[in-house]
């Protein structure tokens, strides 16, 4: 039943996400659309942390590194394909290289966490002090904590650009070929392994599997997907700034998975939503400070819900149909 | 003895904080042989598996599998050579299905159709089938030992080792525990170490057994059991080890 459920609703979502432009009003899309593109953030830490196992805590630094490779690529070789490649390949890179030394160095979860979070903040630090026009790449001033501003927005082959509502569309099918791939990928060997290796390195290794290079696989695949989430990010505002890479916007990631569920891929992103949209509504008031707020959310959840939403909703429901009119009729029978 | 050897430890030794944990072993596996190896607790019989299946490098000495080398081989390169290990504890995938893990052994080696079709027959084998989709982490201990046996079942290593796996059975289990290593012995060299003299008489072929870290006897199962060396080992007879 769950093998004809779950495509049937991801098809809905995309139809609906492809006909929802149509409906909604150009500040509602331009909102949305920020929403799925960090919803795209989501499920790359969703896969990485929930599906591999690996406590990445700088996954802002993958997006942050997609957001400007597509600026300084967009700039120099004009918002096409080859671009979007650079945006995408210059952050699975650095998560490869990254990813390369902390493996196969066999450092452990902890540190992992703490090695990520350290290289994001010193993107931060370092982007931050790349104000002047010698800090330049070919054409792009990458212009330090004034960020880069007036980014080319991806553009069709006859060169005109996406629109707000083409953007939304396509964050939309990225997400849901995201989702599509991710659950094909898992399906493959290499991606039993990333679960395997989750569950549990030392049986995974003693079964002959490489743990380091399976671990890689999954840090440098989710690097590559959040480098797509930065590049679809600057397309949707135009600019990019080093607070791409702050703390907050690193504990944020963490909140969204761990509310929606990191087991799952669908709720990372319905978390990463419904946060995000009551973050601007609390942002229009000014008796409590947002920031206190989704502290007191996650502090909830890690100890009321650990699981997260979609899990104890999914759990929920299957408890119900075992225990269900048709269940007590079997019991009784 | 027939057969090729195809595990040999020469001079094998690793001590901790200047304890040394298994001394200077010589041993040697042949193909297709069944080995008990026993030992009062704290001789050394865990820590020389480790050194075989690589978790462990050893101070001194050398291991080779088929002649060659493993000094420098990882665990898991050690494992696609074809030694399988079942720990002392299960170690297994606790949040996958009892399916899923065997699935894992088998996927090592096999692609495709094949892998579904050695599953099934592992299951079958392991009497696990009605708890196929059962989250190893939701069984009962000896459930999970069958399962990791399944796991050596279906990666079909050349030399299997057995760590305790009739630990905290019944005696029914137990005789189910036989025939998984007699079934996991049609293609691969094992070695059971084992406390259950009982469950080592069942399953005995030769037996070496570990004292302080190293070999105070091998031989059948009644030439050990004869030994005063072995008996004073386990009895704690000193004197008449002496004697």
């Amino acid at each position: 039943m769950t093998r004809v459920i779950q495509p049937a609703l991801l098809f809905a979502a995309l139809v609906l996400g492809l006909l929802a432009p149509g409906w909604l009003e150009l500040f509602t899309i331009y909102e949305f659309t920020a929403y799925l593109i960090m919803a795209v953030l989501a499920l790359s830490l969703a896969f990485v942390w929930g599906k591999g196992g690996i406590m990445c805590l700088g996954q802002a630094a993958f997006f942050g590194l997609g957001a400007y490779a597509w600026a300084v690529g967009a700039i120099n070789f004009g918002p096409g394909l080859a671009a979007l490649a650079i945006s995408v390949a210059v952050p699975a890179a650095f998560a490869a290289v990254l990813g390369y030394f902390m493996f196969y160095g066999r450092i452990n979860d902890i540190y992992i966490g703490v090695i990520t979070l350290a290289v994001t903040l010193i993107l931060f630090n370092l982007i931050n002090s790349t104000s002047g026009p010698q800090y330049r790449i070919g054409s792009a001033l990458l212009g330090g904590f004034n960020g880069m501003t007036g980014i080319p927005t991806l553009a069709w082959p006859n060169g005109m650009p996406l629109d707000p509502a083409e953007i939304f569309r396509l964050t939309v099918i990225v997400i849901v070929a995201s989702i599509v791939a991710i659950t094909l990928y898992l399906k493959t060997t290499p991606g039993k392994t990333a679960i395997a290796v989750r569950e549990n390195e030392v049986r995974a290794e003693l079964l002959g599997y490489n743990v380091a290079q399976s671990k890689l696989i999954t840090f440098t695949l989710g690097g590559a997907l959040a480098g797509l989430g930065g590049c679809l990010f600057a397309n949707w505002g135009a600019f990019v700034s080093p607070t791409i890479f702050s703390l907050v916007q690193s504990a944020q990631i963490i909140i969204w998975v761990i509310v929606g569920g990191r087991g799952t891929l669908i709720g990372p992103i319905l978390g990463c939503i419904a946060l995000q949209w009551a973050t601007t509504k609390l942002g229009t008031q000014q008796v409590v400070q947002v920031n206190l707020v989704l502290g007191l959310v996650l502090a909830f959840f890690v100890l009321v819900v650990p699981q997260g939403i979609v899990p104890m909703v999914t759990g929920l429901l299957r408890r119900n149909s075992r225990t269900g009119p048709k269940a007590e009729a079997e019991q009784n029978a | 003895m027939s057969g090729e050897i195809i595990l040999q430890a020469r001079g094998l030794g690793i001590s901790f904080g200047g304890v040394d944990a298994v001394k200077a072993v010589d041993f040697e596996l042949r193909q297709g042989e069944l080995r008990c190896l026993i030992g009062p607790n704290g001789a050394g019989k865990t820590t020389f598996f480790r050194l075989l299946s690589g978790q462990y490098t050893p101070t001194r000495g050398a291991v080779t599998f088929r002649g060659k080398p493993l000094a420098g081989l990882k665990p898991w390169q050690i494992a696609r050579l074809g030694i399988g290990i079942k720990t002392q504890v299960p170690s297994l995938f606790e949040g996958l299905s009892v399916q899923e893990n065997i699935d894992m052994a088998a996927r090592r080696r096999l692609r495709g159709k094949a892998v579904a079709a050695v599953v099934a027959d592992v299951l079958d084998h392991i009497g696990l089938g009605d708890l196929r989709h059962r989250p190893c982490g939701e069984l009962a201990h000896g459930q999970r030992q069958w399962v990791e046996l399944g796991q050596m079942l279906a990666m079909k290593p050349a030399v299997a080792l057995l760590d305790e796996p009739a630990a905290g059975m019944t005696h029914q289990e137990s005789l189910r525990t036989v025939q998984i290593i007699r079934d996991i012995t049609q293609h691969s060299a094992v070695i059971v170490v084992e406390h259950d003299m009982d469950f080592i008489r069942l399953i005995g072929d030769r037996v070496t057994v570990f004292e302080r870290g190293a070999v105070i006897a091998e031989g059948s199962f009644t030439e050990i059991s004869k030994d005063p060396q072995v008996r004073a080992a386990y009895l704690g007879r000193k004197e008449n080890a002496d004697a």
